[in-house]
C-alpha cells in the first residue's frame, strides 16, 4: 500500500508540468471577497456600478440582474426606485394594440442597450459586447483577469500590424479584440469623489461585476463556516463514539 | 440540604455502578452526538422547505402600485396583482348613498360600507374581482356589461349579484368580494399588497 | 394465519405492522445484527457513501426541478434564477453539481477497492457487474445532467458525444438522428434528456438494491481476501459498522461542504457560464473531470469508430473481469507481485485523466496512447497471465487469526511467523 501511494505521488509531480501559455500569465490582486471569510466592498461595488452604468451599459447588457438586487451592495429601497425610475423600459401594449414605454420599476430586469443581438451587432462594427452579468465567472481566473484586460490596453510591440477594427491588449487571448480601451482617466465623476483613475475605475467595476456574477457569495461564505465547523465537530464525536464503541472488541 | 446531598451521592453510585463500564461517561457522549446528528439532519431539512416559498422574483412583484387618476367618476378598471384581477371602481354619489343606506339585515354576509373603504376616500372601491362562489370573474366593470339590480358586479356563472361596496346581495355566493391589502399613496395612486 | 410471520417486537403497533410486513424485522436482520468481517478498514465505508450520495443528488435534483425549465429559450435563464432569486437555489445548485462530482470520487475510490481486494471473485461475481451497471447508468446520468444548464460546454460536450454514435457503419447517422430528435443537438434533445436525466437516478436506486441483496447472499469481502470461517470472525453491523460509517459519513460531507461552499466551480469549466452557441465552438472542448480518462481513451485512437470502440471496451471489460483475473488469490496484499501492476493501472488512470482536459497534441497524444495500451494490457494479459506464474504470500489462517505483523506471543490471536505449512491455499469457499 505505501509502495502504491509513494508511485502514485511520483507520477502526479511528473505529469504536472508547466502549463500551456495560451492565455498570459496575469497579476493578481489582493480582493476583499478571496478567501472563505471573503466579502464585498460596497462602497466600491457602488462606484463600480456608477462606471457600469456611465460607460459600460451604452454597449454591455446585465439581463440577468433586476434593480432590485442592487440593494446588495448597500444601496436602500430609494435610491434603487431613482434609479429605475431613470429608465425607460418597454411596457407592454396599451388599447390600441401598440407597443409602450413606462419607466422602469425596481422588479424591472436592467434595461438592454440593444433590443436584440442583430442591433448590437450593427452599433458595433459586427461585435457582440458580450453581456456582463457572469462575465467573471465565465472566465478563467475572472477578476484578475478583467482587471488586467481593463488595464491591458498597450502599444503593440513594433512591427505588428493591429487589424482594422481590432486594438491590441496584452491580456486578450490572441492579443486583438474588437473593443477599444473603454476607461479613461477621469471619465467618471465618483458621486463618493474617489479619484477615477483607470486603475481605481477598474478594481471598481470589478468588484460590481463579480457581485453581479454571484450575489450570494458572502451568505454561501458565511453558512459555510458554520457547516464546516459543526462537520468537524461531528468528525471529533462521532470519532468518539466509535471509539467507545469498539474499545470491547480490542 | 443534607438528605438532597446524599441522595444525589447515591444516585450517582448507582448510575456508576451499572454495568462494567462508565456508564454515564459513555451515555453522555453518545447523546450528544446523538443530538447533534437530529440537530444536524433537522438543518438540512430547512433549505428544501424554503427554496419552495415564493422567490425573490416572485415577492417583488407581489405589490403593484395603481394610478386613479385615469378612472372617472361611474367607471371601474381592473388590474393584475399576484395574478388576480382587482377591481377598481370610482363610485358616483349615489352608489355611494345606497351602499351606506342599505340595511344590515338586507346582507348575506352584513357589513357596513364604511369598513369596505378606506377614510377619506370612499369613492373608491378596491375588491378582488373573484366571485366567492366558485372563482368566477363577475361582470360590472365594463361600461357595456351588466351590473346586476344592485349596481355593482354580476356574476354569469351562476348568478351572484354584488353591491356597490362588492357586498354579495343574491345568488349563491356565501360572502363579498375580498379586500386585498391596500393604502392610498397620495390622492391618486395606491399601493395593492 | 398460517403464512404470517411471527414478529419478536414489544410494541404492539410494531408488532403489528411487522407481522405484516416484516420492515422492522428485516431492518435488524440485515443491518442489526448481520454478521459482518471485523477487519474491515475504512475502504469499505464508501458503498454506504456512495447511497447517501445518491439520495443527496435525488433531493437536490427534485428540487431544482421545480423550478427548472427544459427548453433551450429558457433554460440557462432558469439556473440562473435558481442562483439568484430562489431561496437557497444557489446551495441546492452547487450541492447538485458538486456531488456529482463526490459521486464520482466516492464511487471511483469504491471500485479500487473492488480491483484491489478482489471483491469482484467468485461468489461476488454478479455483485460486481451489478456495480458496472450502476456504473453505466451513472455515467448516462452524468452526461445528460450536464447538458440541461445549456452553457457552452453543455451544448458542445452532447454535440461531440451524440456525434460518436455516426462512427457506427451503416446505421450510425440513423441513429445519432433518433437521439437528437432533430438535426442537430437542439429543444427536442434538451427535452429528452431532462425526462431521462429525472429516471435514471430511480432505476439505479433499484440496481443499488439489487447490488446490495447479492451482496448479502455472499456476505462481504475483506481486506485479507479470506472467507468468514466462524463467528469469531464477525461482529454485528450495528453498532460496529454503524459508528465507524458515521465517522466517514462526517469526513466525506467535510469535504463536500468545502467545495460546495467555498469552492464551488473549481471542478467545473467557465465556459459552461456563457449561454450555448451553436454558431461558436469553445477553444477547448472538454468533458467534466470524471469523464476525462475515457475522453482521452476516445481520442488516442486516430480512427473514429475505433476510437470509439475502444471508450466503451475500457468499461465493458470490466464485465469480465471476475474470469479474466486467473489468480485464485483475492486481496492484493498477498500478491506482491501483482502490486506493482495495480500501482501502474492506478497511474493510468491519472494519466488519462489529466490528457483528457488537454488539448491533443505534442506530449498529451503520447501519454494518452501509453496510458490507453496500458489499461488494456492489464486487464487483457496481465491478469489472466500473472494469475498463472505468480507466487502469492501465503494466506492467514483466519480473520480472527491474521498473523500480519510481529506481535508478543501472548497479545491473543496468535503473533510471530505464519504457520508451517501455509502455502497458497486454493482460494477459500464460504
Amino acid at each position: 500500500m505505501r509502495k502504491l501511494l509513494v508511485t502514485l505521488l511520483a507520477s502526479a509531480a511528473l505529469a504536472a508540468p508547466a502549463l500551456a501559455q495560451e492565455h498570459p500569465e496575469v497579476p493578481s490582486v489582493k480582493w476583499s471577497f478571496n478567501g472563505p471569510f471573503g466579502s464585498y466592498d460596497y462602497a466600491s461595488a457602488q462606484r463600480g456600478f456608477q462606471v457600469y452604468k456611465e460607460v459600460c451599459s451604452n454597449c454591455h447588457g446585465m439581463k440577468l440582474l433586476s434593480y432590485r438586487d442592487l440593494t446588495g451592495i448597500g444601496l436602500n429601497a430609494e435610491q434603487v426606485k431613482a434609479i429605475a425610475a431613470d429608465v425607460t423600459v418597454p411596457g407592454g401594449t396599451n388599447d390600441a394594440g401598440e407597443p409602450v414605454d413606462r419607466p422602469g420599476t425596481a422588479a424591472d430586469r436592467f434595461k438592454a442597450p440593444f433590443p436584440n443581438d442583430k442591433a448590437a451587432r450593427a452599433a458595433n462594427g459586427g461585435a457582440l459586447p458580450p453581456d456582463q452579468s457572469l462575465i467573471i465567472k465565465a472566465r478563467e481566473n475572472g477578476p484578475n483577469y478583467v482587471h488586467a484586460l481593463l488595464n491591458g490596453y498597450v502599444d503593440p510591440p513594433a512591427g505588428t500590424v493591429v487589424p482594422a477594427g481590432q486594438y491590441y491588449n496584452e491580456y486578450f487571448p490572441g492579443h486583438y479584440l474588437a473593443m477599444p480601451q473603454p476607461l479613461h482617466d477621469g471619465q467618471v465623476d465618483y458621486v463618493d469623489g474617489t479619484k477615477a483613475t483607470v486603475e481605481q475605475m477598474s478594481k471598481d467595476v470589478v468588484q460590481f461585476l463579480t457581485w453581479a456574477s454571484e450575489p450570494n457569495m458572502e451568505r454561501r461564505k458565511q453558512l459555510g463556516v458554520k457547516v464546516v465547523l459543526f462537520l468537524a465537530l461531528m468528525t471529533g464525536l462521532t470519532y468518539g463514539v466509535k471509539r467507545k464503541v469498539w474499545k470491547d472488541l480490542h | 440540604m443534607a438528605e438532597v446531598a446524599t441522595a444525589t451521592a447515591n444516585v450517582r453510585e448507582a448510575i456508576t455502578t451499572v454495568g462494567n463500564q462508565d456508564v454515564t461517561k459513555r451515555d453522555f457522549l453518545k447523546l450528544l452526538t446523538g443530538s447533534a446528528v437530529v440537530i444536524g439532519a433537522g438543518s438540512m431539512v430547512w433549505p428544501f422547505i424554503d427554496s419552495m416559498n415564493p422567490a425573490r422574483d416572485v415577492l417583488a412583484l407581489s405589490s403593484v402600485e395603481a394610478d386613479l387618476s385615469p378612472v372617472v367618476e361611474g367607471q371601474g378598471i381592473t388590474i393584475v396583482w399576484r395574478g388576480k384581477p382587482i377591481f377598481l371602481r370610482h363610485r358616483t354619489p349615489k352608489e355611494i348613498k345606497e351602499a351606506v343606506d342599505t340595511p344590515l339585515s338586507a346582507m348575506k354576509d352584513p357589513i357596513a360600507d364604511a369598513a369596505r373603504v378606506k377614510a377619506g376616500h370612499e369613492q373608491w372601491l378596491v375588491v378582488i374581482g373573484i366571485c366567492t362562489h366558485l372563482g368566477c370573474v363577475p361582470l360590472g366593470n365594463k361600461p357595456t356589461d351588466p351590473r346586476g339590480e344592485f349596481g355593482g358586479w354580476f356574476c354569469p356563472c351562476h348568478g351572484s349579484q354584488y353591491d356597490t361596496a362588492g357586498r354579495i346581495r343574491l345568488g349563491p355566493a356565501p360572502a363579498n368580494l375580498v379586500l386585498p391589502p391596500y393604502a392610498f399613496m397620495n390622492d391618486t395612486k395606491i399601493k395593492i399588497g | 394465519m398460517a403464512g404470517l410471520h411471527k414478529s419478536t417486537y414489544q410494541n404492539p403497533v410494531i408488532n403489528w405492522i411487522d407481522t405484516r410486513l416484516p420492515l422492522f424485522t428485516m431492518m435488524q436482520k440485515e443491518y442489526g445484527s448481520f454478521p459482518t468481517p471485523k477487519n474491515f478498514n475504512y475502504f469499505w465505508n464508501f458503498g454506504a457513501l456512495a447511497t447517501v450520495n445518491l439520495i443527496i443528488m435525488i433531493a437536490t435534483g427534485v428540487f431544482l426541478a421545480m423550478n427548472y425549465s427544459a427548453n433551450t429559450g429558457l433554460a440557462f435563464d432558469s439556473v440562473e434564477r435558481i442562483m439568484r432569486d430562489v431561496n437557497y437555489g444557489w446551495l441546492l445548485r452547487y450541492a447538485h453539481a458538486n456531488g456529482a462530482s463526490m459521486f464520482f470520487i466516492v464511487v471511483y475510490i469504491h471500485i479500487f477497492r473492488a480491483l484491489y481486494y478482489g471483491s469482484y471473485k467468485a461468489p461476488r461475481e454478479i455483485l460486481f457487474m451489478l456495480g458496472v451497471v450502476i456504473f453505466l447508468l451513472m455515467m448516462a446520468t452524468a452526461f445528460m445532467g450536464y447538458v440541461l444548464p445549456w452553457g457552452q460546454m453543455s451544448y458542445w460536450g452532447a454535440t461531440v458525444i451524440t456525434n460518436l454514435f455516426s462512427a457506427i457503419p451503416l446505421v450510425g447517422d440513423s441513429i445519432v438522428t433518433l437521439l437528437w430528435g432533430g438535426f442537430s443537438v437542439d429543444n427536442p434533445t434538451l427535452n429528452r434528456f431532462f425526462a431521462l436525466h429525472y429516471l435514471l437516478p430511480f432505476m439505479i436506486f433499484g440496481v443499488v438494491f439489487l447490488h446490495v441483496v447479492a451482496l448479502h447472499i455472499t456476505g462481504s469481502n475483506n481486506p485479507l481476501g479470506i472467507d468468514v470461517k466462524s463467528p469469531q470472525d464477525t461482529i454485528p453491523f450495528h453498532p460496529y459498522y454503524t459508528t465507524k460509517d458515521s465517522v466517514g459519513l462526517c469526513v466525506y460531507l467535510l469535504v463536500f461542504a468545502l467545495l460546495v461552499f467555498f469552492l464551488p466551480n473549481l471542478l467545473g469549466d467557465p465556459d459552461n457560464y456563457i449561454t450555448a452557441n451553436p454558431l461558436v465552438t469553445p477553444a477547448h472542448i472538454a468533458p467534466e473531470w470524471y469523464f476525462r480518462p475515457y475522453y482521452a481513451m476516445l481520442r488516442a485512437v486516430e480512427w473514429k469508430l475505433g476510437g470509439v470502440m475502444v471508450m466503451f471496451a475500457s468499461i465493458l471489460v470490466l464485465f469480465f473481469l471476475p474470469w479474466l483475473d486467473t489468480s485464485p488469490v483475492r486481496s492484493t496484499r498477498f500478491r506482491p507481485m501483482y502490486k506493482p501492476f495495480v500501482a501502474l493501472l492506478v497511474v493510468s488512470f491519472f494519466a488519462l485523466l489529466y490528457v483528457g482536459g488537454k488539448p491533443p497534441e505534442g506530449a498529451y497524444v503520447v501519454i494518452g496512447r501509453v496510458a490507453t495500451a496500458y489499461w488494456f494490457l492489464h486487464f487483457l494479459v496481465v491478469l489472466p497471465i500473472l494469475g498463472k506464474i505468480e507466487r502469492p504470500l501465503p494466506l492467514p489462517e483466519s480473520i480472527s487469526n491474521p498473523v500480519l505483523r510481529a506481535r508478543p506471543p501472548f497479545s491473543g490471536g496468535g503473533g510471530g511467523p505464519l504457520p508451517q505449512g501455509a502455502a497458497a491455499k486454493p482460494m477459500d469457499r464460504a
